[in-house]
């Protein structure tokens, strides 16, 4: 039972054969068994997750219609803000922060009767692509313990893959849902810019961050993003007319009559894992026996898309991060001689290395002299990465590529050389920049390794993406399979 | 191009020590010069991309729509008094 779907505990809820209780009992038990081994999870109150689940049961026996999402365990990104325990966001400069409210998508999920198992692992501000970098230490692959998750929501990943939790929430600045999904052998959905709102989710790069589902299955991804999408009048961001999608209508989709795929060459490229591109070239293959046309298409900006994030991702999180200065909340060194001492001190001991960095290659990229050299020059790039999308929505309605070049790699294997880690991002960071929803889902094995197929929609069709996927899924069998050591 | 990280780091409020400094400094220059291939797009006449929103920003009723929670919001600082937020003196 452990591996269910969301969708199947659903059903057993429904049909009376387990409560929310024995389920939450069942996830616990697995945690307390695996967590210390995978550190998947940094926060957890078993009496809470218990109590959730008893309020679940009894809003059951109490009413006819149980809600969209009633007994089912959730785990959260350490990411968004909860009222009930702590926030950290994986870092030290968070530590004793209690989070004065609940984010938007938390209390989505509450008021739809989820009961959220805790609070998962990712690296520091979400900024990495391993989940090596949180204050927490750094989280394992359930596939081979001897390798990263991926990042930055890895926590989310890793649990799900273990089956700790049957779902979980990451967010996704440029990757950090699809990427740790594919590395895990999961599905991870990110929506298009604005369809979910970013109030109570710890800001790092505010035109790029959006939150998401990561799960064993397309439809578990559905089910959760009906739940939490939709306008928020407190995040000016929330598109307030996104046109609306029948989630799970979307996830019955079986074949792929008439469906243009583009295949971009610059997806496609030297210096990739070779196997992990025979590996998407086979489901590609696959996906024309579904009765989809493939076609080249070229999306000529995407060799710019790493350098231009990493300009404009630094420069919104050096903004963003100001707000940690020790005055307000979070950690405040000792003794301060000055103010400026309390802010430079407080700062260098509660960022870690990671944070540092981009703090600094953000301020710089701001600073006088600078900004219209790196800024503007990075935004005038994201224009033209946009414009490549649009042209090719022209003459496919998605786009498939690898979500990663390669699968997940040892722990420290890249940990001391920051550049060669952020072009493991390379596939994933241009949906980002151009605003667009995005899925990754499992299509094969490399060595044993999970590896990775990504779909990409023009904004606001979430329903292609989830009806090429699920029609995908239905064909393979790539998501039932788990990783020996935790069945 | 050789950053100064000292300057850097003192814009970004952040204190340096000598190691973190000499660790640091290479590794920035390597991000900054793989940065400077942007310079080689060319986006004359491409307009800057802020936002991946043509639409304009909504706009609410103008209401009060929060309610005090000053002392909540207070709980979580490292030092307050009366109210008010402490920090060293500012003004000798």
């Amino acid at each position: 039972m452990p591996f269910s779907s969301l969708e199947t505990l659903k059903q057993r809820l429904d049909q009376r054969e387990v409560s929310a209780q024995d389920l939450a009992k069942l996830y616990l038990d697995r945690i307390d068994a695996h967590n210390t081994l995978l550190n998947a999870f940094v926060h957890i109150d078993h009496d809470h997750v218990m109590a959730q689940a008893k309020a679940s049961d009894d809003y059951r026996a109490a009413h006819d219609t149980p809600r969209p999402l009633e007994g089912l365990p959730i785990a959260v990104k350490d990411i968004f803000c909860t009222q009930d325990g702590p926030t950290r966001c994986c870092s030290k400069i968070l530590e004793g922060f209690d989070a004065p409210y609940d984010a938007h998508v938390i209390t989505r999920l509450k008021e739809a009767g989820a009961v959220l198992v805790g609070k998962t692992n990712m690296d520091e501000f979400a900024m990495g692509s391993s989940t090596e970098t949180s204050a927490f230490g750094p989280c394992r692959n359930p596939w081979d313990t001897d390798r990263i998750p991926g990042g930055s929501s890895g926590g989310s990943a890793a649990a799900v893959a273990a089956a700790l939790t049957p779902a979980a929430l990451g967010t996704d600045t440029g990757g950090s849902i699809r990427q740790p999904a594919a590395l895990c052998g999961l599905t991870g959905l990110k929506p298009t810019y604005g369809r979910i709102s970013r109030r109570g989710i710890i800001a790092f790069a505010s035109s790029l961050d959006q939150a998401g589902p990561m799960t064993s299955c397309v439809k578990d991804s559905a089910m959760l993003t009906a739940v939490m999408s939709g306008h928020d009048a407190g995040d000016s961001t929330s598109v307030m007319d996104a046109p609306t999608i029948d989630w799970l209508g979307a996830c019955d989709q079986r074949d792929m009559k008439g469906l243009r795929i583009g295949k971009p060459k610059e997806y496609f490229i030297e210096g990739m894992d070779a196997d992990v591109r025979a590996t998407i070239e086979n489901a590609l293959k696959q996906c024309e026996a579904l009765g989809a046309e493939i076609v080249d298409i070229s999306l000529p900006h995407t060799e710019s898309a790493v350098a231009a994030y990493y300009v404009i991702a630094p420069s919104e999180a050096s903004a963003n991060l100001s707000r940690y200065d020790g005055v307000r909340f979070g950690q405040r060194c000792d003794n301060p001689e000055d103010l400026n001492d309390l802010y430079m001190r407080s700062r260098d001991e509660g960022f870690g290395n990671e944070v540092k960095r981009r703090i600094l290659t953000g301020t710089f990229a701001l600073s006088s002299g600078y900004y219209d050299a790196y800024y503007i020059k990075a935004q005038r790039v994201r224009t033209l990465i946009r414009q490549d999308f649009l042209e090719a929505f022209e003459k496919v309605d998605l786009i498939a590529t690898p979500t990663s070049p390669i699968t997940a790699f040892a722990l420290g294997e890249k940990a001391d050389d920051p550049l060669t880690m952020y072009l493991s991002d390379i596939f994933t960071i241009a949906v980002n920049l151009a605003g667009l929803p995005a899925l990754s889902q499992p299509c094969g094995f490399v060595n044993g390794l999970p590896v990775g197929m990504q779909w990409i929609a023009p904004a606001w069709q979430e329903d292609c993406l989830l009806g090429a996927a699920s029609a995908y899924e239905s064909a393979t069998t790539w998501h039932q399979q788990h990783p020996e050591a935790f069945q | 191009m050789d950053i100064d990280v000292r300057k850097i780091a003192q814009l970004s409020r952040i204190r340096l020590t000598n190691h973190e400094a000499q660790e640091l400094g290479p590794q920035l220059n390597s991000i900054l010069g793989y940065i400077e291939q942007l310079q080689e797009v060319n986006t004359d006449g491409v307009a800057a991309m802020a936002h991946p929103h043509d639409s304009a920003m909504p706009l609410r009723s103008d209401i009060v729509t929060n309610s005090n929670r000053r002392d909540a919001l207070q709980a979580i600082a490292p030092q307050t008094e009366s109210g008010l937020y402490v920090v060293p003196k500012v003004i000798e």
